[in-house]
């Protein structure tokens, strides 16, 4: 593994000659909290976040994408909308990354979505090891303080400098290109370790799951009758905003929309979430999910037991999103997980 | 990511155009199509397609026809919401949008040698119907054949030159019922389960195929297993909220399963232990 440096000094330059190239969106300040957007300017660029407001799949899943144009009069033509302009990516912490490479895996498997993959496959993505923790950040316990792929760079800041992994060509080339790096020193590799060892550390410490997240799955196999489900859920405002914030959180609605002249229009997805009242609902009214308890347990049964068996690998990374933005505060799935198991542990 | 860039979108329709169109009942029409350049639609009994109508969107709707030599396909739609709506303007030629054929389908393979007890309820006879079509087209190699089929009201019932023929036929067992009587109705008056007492089945050898509304599944069932038939020989088709047919949009699961992927055909013993599955 091939390291190099990036000394302080020569970390503007680098991100000025990005944006002399590409399209650069990143981290950004927004008040109190951050959030993903262009870069124009390196100073907008803001690396010592603890976590955005909103995950970065937005880049990838679009709140509203056209899938396709179509005109229905004079005659009937239909364009697809599949091509994606290249960009870079600038600032996605582990934890994110994981959830992007979970997401790569459902958007491929079975059927694959090019919308999705042409956008992946588009972004030039540049992790970046995390500085500080939120406050319901739990990444640490859910496998997801380090990614081995993924990425076209790592940076890690170790003060005077960022050490960079390359995990691609496209990295290499763009690190070369740009930045003005050297190979990093054997003093640099370590410090490299101890920062990473320390925030996981640091994370750990914070609030957390009291039992390994391997155990996840079965748990929940074993608690789909707790009165648990019942009791968060009758505080649940149905907002979806758990749905919103979440990484890992990708279902969709699609929709028509006609233009004025009623002879145009696009095919669009949007973003949905399964606490939504209506998402289970068909067009007779039944409604396969009508209790608020199901849909506040199918949340946290697809992050923690269904999508388990398709990815190998529980779909929560920890990153606290949903903890902090529920307005009732019932969607920490830290209180969820760590209830189930001393009710499962009391049981005995 | 190593894959060149994709350029077939799983999202955008083909085509079929309209030509014939049926009503069935005050609220359903019966469509017959074929996709452009009359390509076959590939399809199994069982298996449905996505149906769009552009601009006003699109839903999922069984097949209700078997395969045909022809490559025409039908579909029976019931009006209820926008696209159904719209569907029930069209005209014959005009060209509604088709993608699939998605979902599993009937076990057409495995009943071969045995005994059939189809069970429809209301609008459950429309995919059934391509079972049913499926297996009195290739009827040596099916058993004994019984259909039950229940509706809510005598102005409900549809294929209604369909049901006298499967009446007429001496190689198939025909019941039906209504659950509550108009004044010319002079047949049977009950729920669907009341005809199970009228038929006799060998279990072993007897595959029950079910298909109706939400809440006629349990007491189907319960009938089914009265008689000893195996969980194993026992098949549901069941409904959910579909929209993008290929197990991306999560609107359709239950429980881990995906309707649009693990169904709409379930076989009751894989799924009797699933929560949300009845």
């Amino acid at each position: 593994m091939d390291l190099q440096v990036i000394e302080k000094s020569n970390f503007v330059p680098f991100v000025q000659n990005l944006i002399n190239a590409h399209q650069v969106e990143g981290v950004k300040r927004k008040g109190e909290g951050f959030f993903y957007g262009t870069i124009q300017e390196p100073e907008e660029l803001c690396l010592d976040f603890d976590c955005t407001l909103l995950p970065p799949k937005k880049y990838f899943l679009p709140p509203n994408e056209t899938l396709f144009r179509f005109q229905t009069s004079p005659s009937l033509e239909v364009t697809p909308m599949m091509v994606s302009n290249p960009f870079v990516l600038f600032g996605v912490h582990p934890y994110d990354l994981k959830a992007i490479n979970q997401m790569d895996q459902v958007f491929a498997r079975g059927v694959s979505d090019p919308h999705y993959l042409n956008r992946r496959k588009a972004c030039v993505l540049i992790g970046i090891d995390p500085t500080r923790v939120a406050p319901r950040a739990f990444w640490a316990d859910m496998e997801a303080a380090a990614v081995s792929q993924g990425f076209d760079l790592m940076l890690t800041d170790i003060g005077e400098g960022f050490v960079a992994e390359a995990g691609s060509d496209r990295g290499r080339e763009l690190l070369s290109k740009h930045a003005k790096a050297r190979a990093a020193t054997k003093e640099e590799v370590q410090e490299r370790v101890n920062r990473r060892s320390s925030i996981f550390d640091r994370c750990r410490k914070g609030r957390g799951l009291s039992f390994p997240s391997r155990e996840i799955p079965t748990l929940l196999e074993q608690s789909g009758e707790k009165l648990l489900w019942e009791e968060k859920a009758a505080k649940c405002l149905n907002c979806g905003t758990c749905n919103l914030v979440c990484p890992t959180c990708y279902c969709f609605d699609v929709q028509d929309e006609l233009a004025l002249d009623l002879a145009h229009g696009e095919r669009i997805r949007r973003w949905d979430g399964c606490l939504l009242q209506d998402f289970a609902r068909v067009a007779t009214g039944e409604n396969f999910r009508e209790s608020r308890t199901s849909r506040y347990r199918h949340r946290l049964y697809r992050k923690g037991q269904y999508l388990f068996g398709v990815l190998g690998d529980v779909a929560c990374v920890g990153c606290g999103r949903c903890a902090s933005s529920c307005l009732p505060d019932i969607a920490d799935p830290v209180d969820v997980f760590n209830r189930l198991k001393q009710e499962s542990v009391e049981l005995i | 990511m190593k894959q060149a860039v994709l350029d077939v979108s799983p999202y955008v329709p083909r085509w079929a155009g309209i030509s014939h169109i049926e009503d069935l009942t005050a609220s359903e029409k019966l469509f017959r199509m074929v996709l452009e350049g009359g390509e076959s639609l590939g399809h199994k009994p069982g298996q449905f397609v996505e149906v769009s109508v552009l601009g006003i969107g699109e839903a999922p709707i069984s097949i209700s026809s078997a395969p045909r030599a022809d490559h025409s396909f039908e579909l029976a739609i019931r009006k209820v919401g926008n696209l159904t709506n719209a569907a029930h303007r069209l005209k014959i030629g005009d060209k509604v949008g088709i993608r699939g054929p998605f979902g599993t389908h009937f076990p057409a393979e495995e009943t071969k040698g045995k005994d059939l007890l189809f069970v429809a309820g209301g609008i459950g006879l429309v995919p059934l119907r391509s079972f049913i079509h499926y297996v009195l087209e290739n009827r040596r190699d099916y058993r004994e054949v019984t259909i039950l089929f229940g509706a809510r009201n005598p102005s409900e019932r549809l294929f209604l030159d369909e049901l006298g023929q499967w009446g007429r036929r001496d190689d198939v067992r025909y019941l039906d019922t209504v659950d509550r009587a108009d004044g010319a109705w002079k047949g049977h008056v009950g729920v669907i389960t009341t005809l199970f007492r009228h038929i006799n089945v060998d279990p072993a050898s007897t595959y029950c195929v079910v298909v109706g509304p939400p809440v006629m599944y349990r007491f189907v069932i319960l009938e089914a297993k009265a008689r000893g038939i195996p969980d194993g020989q026992i098949f549901l088709s069941l409904e959910r909220r579909m929209k993008c047919g290929v197990g991306k949009c999560g609107h359709c699961q239950i429980n881990h399963l995906y309707v649009c992927q693990d169904g709409p055909v379930f076989r009751y013993s894989d799924i009797f232990e699933l929560e949300e599955a009845l």
